[in-house]
């Protein structure tokens, strides 16, 4: 399995790194579109904000590679939020691969914001991306802005508000939590979408 | 639901794990990357990890260990020590520690906070704070509290630090109530609520831990976010997993 790892500055880029490597993929740090070639999977990680994660993969030329990809790809956090239309954060478009708007989470009295910690997987989809992981699965989240449950979303989570906490259409997958600080449950999930076939 | 943290912190230097009896007198508890997989085992939700010589030998914390516990790590981890510049925070970030922690450094240049929540996002910022009940009833900070010797009062009041830390960017607020550090008598409550009242983000209750007890009354009382604690977990006098079950079976929510 040749796993590309897209460098869009993101400060999780090493952890991730070396939670791939634990599953025994081949990793390889990507900053151009040529890099892209021969990888049988793609990993958009991130970690920041959306206007300098977009500002990134543009400078890098790889808005249009990504989305042209044949290979699935998997977006964490902030890299699971570009994967949208647009994000409320900085106003910045996406790449659009899956339809919708990121917005902020509204917080309020206990509901501090970022949403920072072990929270559960409230509803599970049959996907093989979620095999072996249930429904009240602790995973591990840090972040401020969301996407709303929509058709895609596979698993949610509540934080005063639901919102997708991982999404599936197509080759495409995004986790707005960390699976690489999410102990077994992460593990499980990189090790699904490293041995996931869609269609 | 988003679960309540429990956070073991472990004092390194040279890679090793050290406990200290009030700053002095360190013993050796043995590798870091070994102590940091026993609590991860243990259902520890998060670590956190001290460079205490870092500081007082005028550097940031060591990126060695770091990159070594992030390997095998499959839990978030913050590293605090010496973190003085976006520099000195980018490569313990590249090495792979989740989140920073600065405290003196932060009181002596505040635009600091912001420079790192700017050029990381606010997630990876953690303030920490150290903070003492004065005579006159209000609580201010300290500074340089690794040693005893060399600690100042900047005569700051804490409340005012809480509300300035987040307007500039803090992302978690750290609160170590020093009066209770060490004594395991329980954590400061009546400190922890006042800051609590004003904290829009995560707070991190620190100090006093001694019985599983403690952990349920911080956490009820007080509202915290994530409860952290040494020598209680390192002792051996508290298991995370039976400290788990216990707030959990009291009605409070943990990962288990």
């Amino acid at each position: 399995m040749q796993v590309a790892l897209i460098d869009a500055g993101g400060a999780n880029l090493g952890s991730v790194h070396y939670a791939l490597e634990r599953l025994g993929a081949a990793v390889r740090l990507v900053r151009s579109a040529e890099a892209l070639h021969g990888a049988t999977r793609v990993v958009l990680p991130g970690v920041g904000a959306a206007g300098e994660g977009m500002r990134r993969l543009r400078a890098q030329g790889l808005v249009a590679p990504l989305r042209a990809l044949q290979v699935p790809l998997l977006g964490i956090c902030l890299g699971m939020q570009l994967l949208y239309e647009h994000s409320d954060e900085d106003h910045s478009d996406g790449l659009g691969l899956l339809p919708g708007r990121v917005r902020r989470l509204a917080g309020g009295p206990a509901l501090r914001v970022p949403h920072m910690g072990w929270n559960t997987l409230d509803s599970v989809a049959a996907s093989p991306l979620l095999a072996g992981i249930a429904a009240g699965s602790p995973a591990y989240f840090v972040h401020s802005y969301a996407a709303p449950v929509s058709a895609v979303c596979i698993a949610s989570c509540t934080h005063g508000e639901s919102f997708a906490a991982l999404v599936q259409s197509g080759r495409v997958a995004g986790a707005q939590f960390h699976p690489e600080r999410s102990s077994a449950v992460g593990a499980r999930l990189l090790s699904n979408f490293l041995q996931w076939n869609p269609t | 639901m988003l679960s309540r943290r429990i956070i073991p912190c472990l004092d390194v230097r040279a890679g090793r794990v050290v406990k200290g009896v009030r700053f002095r007198d360190h013993v050796d508890m043995g590798d870091c990357l070994e102590l940091a997989l026993r609590y991860r085992e243990a259902g520890a939700d998060e670590l956190v990890f001290y460079d205490i010589t870092a500081s007082p030998e005028g550097r940031s914390a060591s990126c060695d260990w770091v990159e070594r516990i992030a390997r095998v790590l499959d839990i978030p981890f913050c590293v605090a020590g010496g973190i003085r510049s976006v520099e000195d925070a980018r490569a313990l970030l590249h090495a792979g520690a989740d989140k920073i922690s600065i405290n003196t450094p932060a009181l002596e240049r505040p635009a600091l906070i912001a420079e790192l929540a700017e050029a990381f996002g606010q997630q990876c910022v953690v303030v920490g704070i150290d903070s003492l009940r004065e005579a006159d009833g209000q609580w201010r900070v300290r500074t340089h509290s690794g040693h005893p010797q060399a600690m100042r009062a900047p005569n700051k009041r804490t409340l005012d630090w809480v509300v300035e830390a987040q307007q500039r960017g803090a992302g978690e607020i750290v609160l170590n109530c020093m009066g209770n550090d060490g004594v395991r008598a329980g954590y400061d409550i009546a400190q922890l609520r006042a800051v609590r009242a004003l904290c829009a983000v995560p707070l991190v209750a620190s100090g006093g831990a001694g019985a599983a007890a403690h952990f349920a009354e911080v956490f009820r009382e007080a509202d915290v976010d994530g409860a952290l604690a040494a020598s209680v977990f390192h002792s051996g006098a508290l298991a995370i997993p039976e400290l788990k079950r216990g707030l959990r079976a009291s009605g409070i929510e943990v990962r288990l």
